[in-house]
């Protein structure tokens, strides 16, 4: 079991928890690998159409990364609860998720983050951009990066943009999820060198 | 050189054509499925709706109802109609949808609409006014799989647009005096369609290989997929990678250009449907 906190820049936080890998329900036993369950819940109202969207997203990038063949006939459950909304909360609840994975101790392949980015109206890319920025912007791009190989595991996109816009800002997502690596990388440090 | 089995072993089946570069349905990697669409009442026979269209891509059937109804608009964006999409996968499609609330891919693939069709702009909100303030069109458009064998999200954004094209909405007027509307069903005027999305999805195997319209069998044996939206000027409308395996930017370069060359071939079909319809 593993509970974070995660903050983001411009004060977006979002606390996930994660669960398992306990007893799986019959109905959702997968007979190979463990059964991966993302819960979002938004900070006011009931989940709703882009929550689930979300979900799927976040939970096909755990599965990507978590091997799950060590635990089949389990259910890992991870509940994401958001705190505050400034912008960017896609890629904040990402890093929310990496990091209760990490916490947890679950084997994992490799690490992700999540990075957004945003095309000014002028051609200017933008990282982790604020809620008024993301409305400004031309277009919203959220990637999720792989530590192993800086390789592209999620992407989604927000309004419209040409190819070699998409691919200046994946190439700035890359090089900008090193300081986010090097930030997990801290945080387990610190986490750790308390006990 | 032993026998595989395709219900045992079905990764292992798979693997065999795609070490020869093809599929067991017979296409190459990179081929499309047949694609076939119908618009309208006469070939749609959705008598009901205001613009349909019933889509096929290989054996994957997919049917776009739209609906106009009249509305207030919002308060805060007094100019702007509505697009309500809602996709809908019945038990009836596939074994593995039960009937009940709509679930998690269902779902997402409407939240997947709504995005295309916002980013897209495909339609602009504010060509659906009618009266500042006072009313507007809301265009529900249902779309209901029949039949799923893979790739929804293509065959849905296809059904989707085909179904715009066919809307013709009539003339109404507020009425100054009363402040009622009144509709004139004898002129219609077809919708204004500015862009014309298409979604080319393709699956990844092992991930390494990268093929194109994946069946349903080969949507579960993947390790991931892509959806990549493009317009006609070559414009990114989405990059939907839903986890899966990771991909390298020249890949998903590679994703886009196929994308961009399949987009062409859809708006041709289109094209051609939509003039075989229009009385002369």
């Amino acid at each position: 079991d593993g509970e974070l906190c995660s903050v983001c820049p411009g004060d977006t936080s979002v606390l996930a928890g994660l669960y398992g890998p306990a007893e799986a329900k019959l109905s959702k036993e997968l007979p190979d690998r463990a059964a991966l369950e993302v819960l979002l819940r938004p900070k006011v109202g009931l989940p709703g159409v882009l929550e689930r969207s979300r979900e799927q997203l976040l939970r096909q990038t755990c599965e990507a990364v978590l091997l799950g063949a060590l635990h089949p006939r389990t259910a890992v459950s991870l509940v994401l609860q958001v705190l505050s909304d400034a912008g960017s909360l896609l890629s904040c609840c990402l890093n929310a998720a990496c990091m209760a994975l990490l916490d947890a101790g679950l084997p994992l392949a490799a690490l992700f983050c999540g990075v957004t980015c945003a095309l000014q109206p002028d051609g200017a890319i933008l990282l982790d951009p604020t809620a008024r920025q993301e409305q400004e912007a031309r277009a919203t791009l959220t990637f999720a990066i792989a530590s192993s190989d800086r390789k592209v595991l999620m992407a989604t996109t927000k309004g419209s943009c040409s190819v070699e816009e998409m691919q200046q800002c994946l190439a700035a997502a890359q090089r900008a999820a090193s300081t986010i690596f090097q930030f997990y990388r801290d945080s387990v440090r610190r986490r750790y060198s308390k006990s | 050189f032993s026998i595989c089995s395709r219900t045992v072993e079905p990764l292992e089946y798979y693997r065999r054509f795609l070490k020869e570069n093809c599929r067991p349905d017979g296409r190459e990697l990179g081929e499309f499925r047949t694609t076939t669409v119908n618009i309208g009442k006469c070939l749609c026979s959705i008598t009901t709706a205001d613009g349909s269209a019933l889509v096929k891509l290989g054996n994957t059937t997919v049917i776009c109802g739209v609906k106009a109804e009249l509305a207030a608009p919002a308060v805060d964006s007094a100019n702007k109609g509505y697009i309500v999409p809602n996709v809908e996968l019945p038990s009836l499609c596939a074994e593995r949808f039960r009937s009940g609330p709509p679930g998690e891919e269902a779902q997402a693939a409407s939240q997947f609409i709504a995005d295309v069709i916002e980013n897209s702009q495909m339609i602009v909100k504010e060509d659906l006014c009618i009266a500042n303030g006072k009313l507007a069109w809301v265009l529900y458009c249902d779309i209901i799989c029949l039949d799923y064998d893979g790739n929804l999200l293509d065959a849905s954004v296809f059904a989707l647009l085909a179904a715009l094209k066919n809307v013709q909405l009539p003339l109404v007027t507020m009425n100054e005096e009363t402040g009622l509307s009144e509709v004139n069903l004898k002129q219609k005027n077809p919708l204004i369609i500015r862009k014309h999305p298409v979604a080319t999805s393709f699956a990844i195997f092992d991930d390494t290989l990268l093929i194109v319209d994946p069946t349903a069998e080969e949507e579960d044996l993947a390790t991931g997929t892509v959806t990549i939206v493009t317009d006609e000027e070559g414009r990114l409308c989405s990059v939907h990678k839903p986890g899966g395996s990771p991909l390298t930017g020249a890949k998903l370069q590679d994703c886009i250009t196929r994308a961009i060359t399949r987009h062409k071939e859809v708006k041709k079909l289109i094209d051609k449907v939509i003039k075989s319809i229009t009385p002369k």
